[in-house]
C-alpha cells in the first residue's frame, strides 16, 4: 500500500488542492477532530506543505487524555495515593497529566499500591484474574473507538464474577462535542476532517446531521498522509459544488453503518449521560456510564469517590481554547516557554496526541535554548 | 485518539481470542467486537482489539485511484 | 505551579537520560566537585599518563532479559564507554549491592555472564565489592562498573566540516524493546533480543580517521546527537528513510507510538566521519558481524538548519526539528 505514501501522489494531490482553493479565494479552514490525525498531518509535514496549498487545518477536541476534566484525573489520585492494596491500570499518556498535586506517575502510592501501564483494557482483566488479593482499578478513557472495548471487559468481568474489578470511566462521545463546536460559534471552519476509527465504529451515518443541520462540509480519512489529502479534496469538492455532505474517504476500514457489534456491546453495558469536558464545558448525552447492573464495576460508586469539579486547569493553562480550535498552540502564552513537554502544564502537552505536544516535537520553530 | 493499524489475522479461536501479523510481528488480539473474522482475513486493531474488518475490494479501489493520480503525475512531469 | 513533589524529591525522570538529567547533572552535580577532568562531561574521562577512567550504574528490571543480563549489560556497558572515548578497555571492577533473598542461582547466573562478556571484551575484573541489603531495600541486584583503559586516540568532533558523514553500526533500538516485553508483553509475540554487545571492534576506526563515535545509549540515537550539536557551528541533518530498524522496532513504533530515535541500545554506537573517508569507515563496520546493519544515516550540514539543529528530513520529504529526551517513553493509547 505504498501509494498511501508515496511522495509523487502527495505532490499531485496538494497541486490539486492548491488549485481549488485558489478557486475558492482564499484559504480555507478544516477542523481535523481526532488526534490521530494532528499526528499524522505534523509527523508528515503535510502542515507547512498544506498551508502552502490554502489549507489551514485546525486540531479539535478529538484526544481523550486532553478532554478528560482534572477532577477525574484527582479520582484516581485519591484512588492510588489513599487505598492500600490497590492497583490503579491505566493507558500510559493519563499517568502524566500535571494536577495541582501532581500527577499518577509522580505521586506515592499508599501501601502495597501501585501504578501499572496497560496498553489494552484486557491487561487490567487479566491483573484482576491475577491478584485476587488486590482491588484492581481501571482507567478506561476514550472515545467510541476503545469504548466498545471497554465496555467488553466490564461485561466480561461481570460474566466471571469477578469481585475485585472496577472501572472509573471517563468516556466521551464525539458527535455531541461537534454539535457543540458548531452551537458556540467560535471558530469559523469550513469543514470537519472526520476521524477514521471512531468511524469505524459509529458509521459515516453518525455525522449526517452535520451537513444537514450546519452546512458544513465533511470527510471522513484513514490516516496515511495521502489518505488526509484525498479528504481533503472531498471538502473543497463539496465547498465548491454548494453540496455539503459527509464523504467517506476510508471506506476500506468504515461503512455507513460502522460496526453495529460493538454498538450493540455499548448498548448493552453503557448508558448516555450528560458529561463536563475540559474546554468545551458541560455538553448533553455526550458521555457514558455503566447501566445499573453493572454497578458494582463502577468504580466511583464502588469506592463512593469525590468528583470536585471545582478542580480546574493549573493557572495559565488554555487547552480548553486549544481543544475548541479557537487558538492554535503557539498562541498560548505558556507554549514552549514554560509548558514543554519536560514540565508540561497542561494536558494537551503530555498526550502525545495533544496538539501543544505535537506542534512541539514536530514543528520548527524557536526554542530558547537552556543555558 | 484513533491510533489503529491494519494487520492480517493469522489465528482465531472460538473464545474470540487470538493473533494478527503486523510487519512480520506476531501480537495478541481479541476478536470479540467483530464477526465472521477468517485467518487471512485483514482487520484495524485498537488497543488490543480487532474493531473493523478491512475491505478487500474498497482497498483495491482507492489504490486503483491513487495509482491513476501516480500516472496522470507522470505523464505531467515528462510532458513538462 | 510545577508538580510540588519534583521541586524538593527526586523523580523518576531525572534518571532517564533525558534532558532533566543533563540539567540536574549540570546544576547539582558538577558544581560540587568542579575541576577540569569533570567539567568535560564526558561520560569516559582521560586522566594523565594516558588512561580513560569511567563509571557506570545498572538497575535494570527485569535482570535477565533475551539477548542478556544486568552482568552482560554491566561489562559492555562500561566496555563501550571507554571504546567511544578512544581508549583500549583493560581492567574493570564490580561492585553488587545484592536483595536479601536472591537466589544464588541467579547469582550465579549473573556472575557468570560477566565472565563472559569480560572474556569477549578482553578485560579483566580487577576489583570489586559486594554488600547485602535487607529485603525490599534493593531489587534483586544492582552493579556498578568502573572501567580503565588505555588512551589511543583523542575524539575530535570540532573538527567536523559540513558534508562528514553520521553512520550508525547497526539497527536501533533492540535492547529496549527486549527489555520492556521482556517486563509486559502488550501482546507481542516478537522474540526480541537485546543488542548488548561490546564495541571494542570500532576501535581500529580511529586510524581510519573516526572524529567522534558515541554508544547509543539512553535518550537514543536523537538524544546522542542533539548532545554533540549543541557544541558544533553547524548542524546534523538525518535522514529517516536510511535509519536502520528490525521489523519488531518498526512494528512496535507503530502500535505502542514508540519514536524508535528515542530507544535506548547497548551495543551501537554512532560514528562521524570526515566526507572522504566515510565509505571506508562504514565497509570497516561492515566486515564484522556485529557491524552488518551499519549505515550513513545522516551528515553534518550548513544549509537545512541553524547552528546547533539537528534535524530529520522526513519520509515525505519534510524536515523535522529534533529534540532531546524529556521524559521517559511510554506506550501511547488511542
Amino acid at each position: 500500500m505504498k501509494e498511501l505514501r508515496s511522495r509523487d501522489i502527495t505532490r499531485a494531490l496538494l497541486r490539486d488542492i492548491e488549485k481549488k482553493t485558489h478557486e475558492l479565494g482564499g484559504p480555507v479552514r478544516v477542523m481535523e477532530v481526532c488526534g490521530t490525525h494532528t499526528m499524522t498531518i505534523h509527523r508528515y509535514g503535510l502542515k507547512p506543505a498544506l498551508e502552502e496549498a490554502g489549507i489551514d487545518m485546525v486540531p479539535g477536541p478529538g484526544c481523550p487524555v486532553c478532554i478528560t476534566p482534572n477532577e477525574i484525573h484527582e479520582a484516581c489520585l485519591d484512588l492510588l495515593t489513599e487505598r492500600e492494596n490497590l492497583i490503579l491500570a491505566s493507558f500510559g499518556d493519563m499517568t502524566r497529566v500535571p494536577t495541582e498535586r501532581g500527577s499518577l506517575q509522580t505521586v506515592v502510592p499508599a501501601r502495597s499500591s501501585r501504578l501499572k501501564i496497560v496498553y489494552s483494557p484486557e491487561e487490567s482483566l487479566e491483573l484482576a484474574r491475577a491478584n485476587p488479593d488486590k482491588e484492581v482499578v481501571f482507567f478506561g478513557v476514550g472515545f467510541e473507538t476503545t469504548i466498545p472495548s471497554i465496555a467488553f471487559t466490564a461485561k466480561k468481568a461481570h460474566r466471571e464474577g469477578l469481585v475485585n474489578y472496577s472501572v472509573v470511566a471517563a468516556l466521551w462521545l464525539i458527535p455531541p462535542a461537534l454539535r457543540a463546536i458548531l452551537e458556540a460559534g467560535e471558530t469559523a471552519i469550513a469543514g470537519f476532517l472526520y476521524p477514521g476509527h471512531v468511524s469505524a465504529i459509529i458509521g459515516a451515518r453518525a455525522y449526517e446531521f452535520i451537513p444537514k443541520e450546519y452546512g458544513l462540509a465533511g470527510a471522513i480519512a484513514g490516516f496515511e498522509p495521502n489518505d488526509i489529502l484525498l479528504g481533503i479534496t472531498a471538502i473543497l469538492d463539496q465547498i465548491r459544488n454548494g453540496r455539503p455532505g459527509v464523504a467517506n474517504e476510508y471506506r476500506r476500514a468504515v461503512s455507513s453503518s460502522g460496526n453495529p457489534l460493538a454498538r450493540a456491546i455499548m448498548q448493552e453495558i453503557l448508558e448516555e449521560k450528560d458529561a463536563t469536558w475540559r474546554g468545551l464545558g458541560r455538553i448533553p448525552w455526550s458521555g457514558l456510564k455503566l447501566r445499573a447492573p453493572y454497578a458494582a464495576f463502577d468504580a466511583v460508586e464502588k469506592f463512593r469517590l469525590r468528583l470536585n469539579e471545582r478542580s480546574g486547569d493549573l493557572a495559565g493553562c488554555r487547552c480548553g481554547e486549544i481543544l475548541r480550535g479557537i487558538i492554535p498552540p503557539p498562541r498560548c502564552p505558556l507554549f514552549i516557554a514554560s509548558c514543554n513537554p519536560e514540565s508540561p502544564r497542561g494536558p494537551c502537552m503530555v498526550s502525545f496526541e495533544g496538539a501543544c505536544y505535537i506542534y512541539y516535537k514536530f514543528g520548527r520553530h524557536e526554542r530558547s535554548r537552556k543555558a | 485518539m484513533c491510533l489503529g493499524i491494519p494487520a492480517r489475522v493469522t489465528q482465531i479461536d472460538d473464545s474470540g481470542l487470538g493473533k494478527v501479523d503486523y510487519l512480520g510481528t506476531k501480537i495478541r488480539v481479541n476478536f470479540s467486537l467483530l464477526e465472521n473474522i477468517m485467518p487471512g482475513d485483514w482487520v484495524i486493531v485498537h488497543a488490543g482489539f480487532a474493531i473493523s474488518k478491512l475491505d478487500e475490494q474498497e482497498a483495491q479501489e482507492t489504490l486503483f485511484l491513487l495509482r491513476e493520480i501516480a500516472a496522470k503525475e507522470d505523464d505531467r512531469e515528462a510532458g513538462a | 505551579m510545577t508538580n510540588p513533589d519534583r521541586a524538593k524529591k527526586i523523580s523518576l525522570e531525572l534518571g532517564s537520560g533525558g534532558r532533566m538529567m543533563r540539567d540536574f547533572i549540570a546544576r547539582s552535580v558538577v558544581p560540587a566537585f568542579r575541576n577540569p577532568f569533570l567539567d568535560e562531561l564526558s561520560d569516559s574521562c582521560h586522566l594523565p599518563q594516558g588512561v580513560a577512567f569511567t563509571t557506570d550504574s545498572y538497575v535494570v528490571d527485569p535482570i535477565f532479559f533475551p539477548g542478556g543480563d544486568i552482568g552482560s549489560l554491566a561489562v559492555n556497558g562500561t566496555v563501550n564507554d571507554l571504546v567511544v572515548s578512544g581508549a583500549i578497555p583493560k581492567y574493570i571492577s564490580l561492585a553488587i549491592i545484592l536483595e536479601e533473598g536472591l537466589d544464588v542461582e541467579d547469582l550465579d547466573r549473573v556472575f557468570k555472564s560477566i565472565r563472559r562478556a569480560a572474556r569477549k571484551a578482553r578485560v579483566l575484573v580487577t576489583t570489586g565489592d559486594t554488600k547485602v541489603v535487607r529485603r525490599g531495600q534493593a531489587d534483586k541486584i544492582y552493579v556498578n562498573t568502573s572501567g580503565v583503559g588505555r588512551v589511543v586516540a583523542r575524539p575530535r568532533p570540532q573538527a567536523a566540516r559540513p558534508g562528514d558523514k553520521i553512520i550508525v553500526t547497526g539497527t536501533l533500538g533492540e535492547h529496549s524493546l527486549a527489555v520492556m516485553l521482556a517486563r509486559d508483553d502488550f501482546g507481542f509475540e516478537a522474540r526480541v533480543r537485546s543488542d548488548c554487545a561490546p564495541l571494542s571492534y570500532l576501535l581500529p576506526l580511529w586510524k581510519k580517521g573516526a572524529l567522534w563515535m558515541r554508544d547509543i545509549t539512553r535518550g537514543g540515537l536523537a538524544t546522542i546527537l542533539t548532545e554533540l550539536v549543541e557544541k558544533l557551528p553547524c548542524s546534523l541533518l538525518l535522514e529517516e528513510e536510511a535509519i536502520p530498524l528490525s521489523r519488531a522496532v518498526r512494528a512496535a513504533a507503530e502500535i505502542l507510538g514508540i519514536d524508535p530515535l528515542y530507544l535506548a541500545c547497548e551495543g551501537r554506537a554512532v560514528v562521524i566521519a570526515p566526507e572522504k573517508r566515510a565509505d571506508l569507515v562504514l565497509k570497516a563496520i561492515r566486515n564484522h558481524p556485529l557491524g552488518k546493519r551499519a549505515a550513513i544515516v545522516g551528515q553534518v550540514d550548513d544549509k537545512a538548519g541553524k547552528p546547533g539543529e539537528l534535524l530529520l528530513r522526513t519520509m515525505t520529504g519534510g524536515l523535522r526539528l529534533l529534540d532531546p529526551l524529556t521524559s521517559e517513553l511510554l506506550p501511547r493509547i488511542c
